[in-house]
């Protein structure tokens, strides 16, 4: 009973952590993404509220909650408030499986650094990262417009589309290791980081997990311009806000699942473990952000082309390659 | 199926590989050079770029260089102005001289489109560089006489329209007003 409690106590509080850095960590990359956004492009970026622009998070969280919300008329309401909350929440979700680094010993008791060490974790990933997909098409259905709807259906499209080539380019990385724990995968690099052996599937994962997070050049979905937005045409205030606190979250995950899948993970000589994840993950967002701020975003059907007719057979023959090459 | 005329190259036929990784590369450099440069924003309130002495912003009525009202209430701004925004009422002073009543422009509806200051005989309305004059309240848009009218010639700074044409009253023939000159005899002005 009591090594229950204190199981559940350790759980808490590594998920209050966990939860409570993601979200801050997520609020500022906004403000990192702005910035740097705006020095790519030889502009000053956010520097009205406090120094350098540091209170803009607080700043759009006071504007977000205190914008009028909006529910359309005939909007099915339940579905329309829930569709934001699927999206962040499958986002947060994922973080349960990745690891902060080797097991610590706190008071006697091995404590591990993750929340859950699933065997299955991989497949945990996928599963939630297929469920962000109900988020965006039933938030466009809900909002009964017609705008909102196209919208949802092209965002589950773009996103079922590349999920395949997403799950294919890490079988190989699982074929490697042997093992669908992230745990594992990690220590599996304890030599040298996959991203060594397995540069396609790297390109091909951090690709479509772009899309999938539908990240510039891939953010159909947001193309208010020619497209009339997406399937959060309808959503007003921090609702719309919830979409994009998921899609930042969501860029964090790319980020850990790269470091994880192909960087070694918590690896690195002198920093303690989660500082190397961190670094890590930063700097693939800072990637990210710098792909932002270069290509422009794609059309439809090149998006669609892309996944389907380079990508998937891409992942596919990369796969066939390492299946020869780990069975001899 | 368009043929781009400089790749002699159908455009949605996939390029080489290692042309389209060339492309690519470039513009990341590029960006990533930019990265190092000072930026060139304008920080608006505070630094405020001065602007050329003929752009349209802020309509005024400007004096004669003897400090007179230049405006002689003649409609001509008003009947040109595409979108009606101005309005005025014509009076005559003692000494006979035209002018306005009052005038009143309403700047909420006003285009900045200048042709108010293109028909003005006396060069009396005048559009300046000052652009951004916004109110919380679209009423406070409505400018009277008073806050248009300013003490300065603005543009043309020594134009003065009677000096050439004379002032012709009821009260006075032309160059018999007090103070008046003689108007210019424009044949004098020929070749
Ligand atoms: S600038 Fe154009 S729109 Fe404005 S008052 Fe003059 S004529 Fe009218
Ligand atoms: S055109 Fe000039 S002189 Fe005539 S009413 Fe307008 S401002 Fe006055």
């Amino acid at each position: 009973m009591l090594t229950w409690l204190l199981g559940l106590l350790i759980l808490m509080i590594k998920l209050g952590v966990v939860l409570g850095c993601l979200l801050f960590f997520a609020a500022y990359l906004v403000w990192i993404e702005r910035k740097l956004l705006a020095r790519l492009q030889v502009r000053i970026g956010p520097n009205r509220a406090g120094k350098f622009g540091l209170l803009q998070p607080i700043a759009d969280a006071i504007k977000m909650l205190t914008k009028e919300d909006i529910v359309p008329q005939a909007a099915d309401r339940m579905i329309f408030l829930l569709a934001p909350a699927i999206v962040a929440a499958t986002a947060l979700l994922m973080f349960a499986v990745v690891p902060f680094g080797p097991d610590i010993r706190v008071a006697g008791r091995p404590v591990a650094m993750v929340i859950s060490d699933l065997h299955v974790g991989l497949l945990f990933v996928f599963a939630l990262s297929s469920l962000a997909v109900y988020g965006v098409a039933l938030g466009g259905w809900a909002s009964n417009s017609k705008y909102s709807l196209l919208g949802g259906i092209r965002g589950a499209a773009q996103m079922i589309s590349y999920e395949l080539a997403l799950g294919l380019s890490l079988v190989p990385i699982v074929m490697m290791s042997g093992s669908f724990s992230l745990v594992d995968i990690v220590n599996h690099q304890a030599r040298y980081p996959f991203l060594l052996v397995q540069p396609v599937a790297f390109v091909i994962f951090l690709i479509s997990a772009m899309a999938e997070s539908k990240r510039i050049p891939f953010d159909l979905p947001e193309a208010e311009n020619e497209l009339g937005a997406g399937f959060h045409t309808e959503y007003s205030g921090m609702r719309f806000g919830m979409f994009f606190i998921g899609e930042y979250v969501h860029m964090q995950v790319l980020g850990a699942l790269v470091a994880v899948f192909f960087l070694g993970g918590w690896r690195g000589p002198w920093l303690p473990p989660a500082l190397w994840l961190m670094i890590k993950m930063l700097a693939v967002c800072l990637v990210l952000i710098w792909i932002r701020g270069t290509l422009p975003r794609l059309r439809y059907d090149q998006l669609m082309a892309i996944g389907w007719k380079v990508l998937l057979p891409a992942a596919l023959i990369n796969l066939w390659i390492t299946g020869i090459v780990v069975a001899i | 199926m368009n043929i781009d005329p400089q790749n002699k190259r159908r455009e949605d036929a996939p390029m080489p590989v290692l042309e389209a990784v060339k492309a690519l590369g470039e513009g990341f450099a590029t960006t990533l050079k930019h990265l190092f440069r000072r930026p060139i924003t304008e920080e608006y309130p505070e630094e405020q770029r001065p602007l050329p002495a003929r752009s349209r912003g802020r309509i005024v009525l400007t004096r004669d260089p003897d400090g007179e009202e230049r405006c002689v209430a003649c409609y001509l701004c008003s009947a040109v102005c595409p979108v009606s925004c101005i309005s005025m009422q014509s009076a005559e002073r003692e000494d006979g001289k035209r002018y306005a009543r009052w005038f009143r422009i309403n700047f909420s509806r006003c285009i900045y489109c200048g042709l108010c200051e293109e028909a003005c005989p006396t060069c009396a309305i005048q559009l300046t560089p000052q652009f951004d004059h916004c109110k919380r309240d679209i009423l406070d848009m409505v400018y009277e006489k008073e806050d248009l009218l300013v003490d300065h010639c603005g543009k043309n700074a020594d134009y003065n329209f009677y000096r050439h044409a004379g002032i012709l009253t009821r009260a006075h023939a032309k160059g018999a007003h007090p103070d008046e000159e003689a108007p210019v005899d424009v044949r004098t002005n020929l070749p």
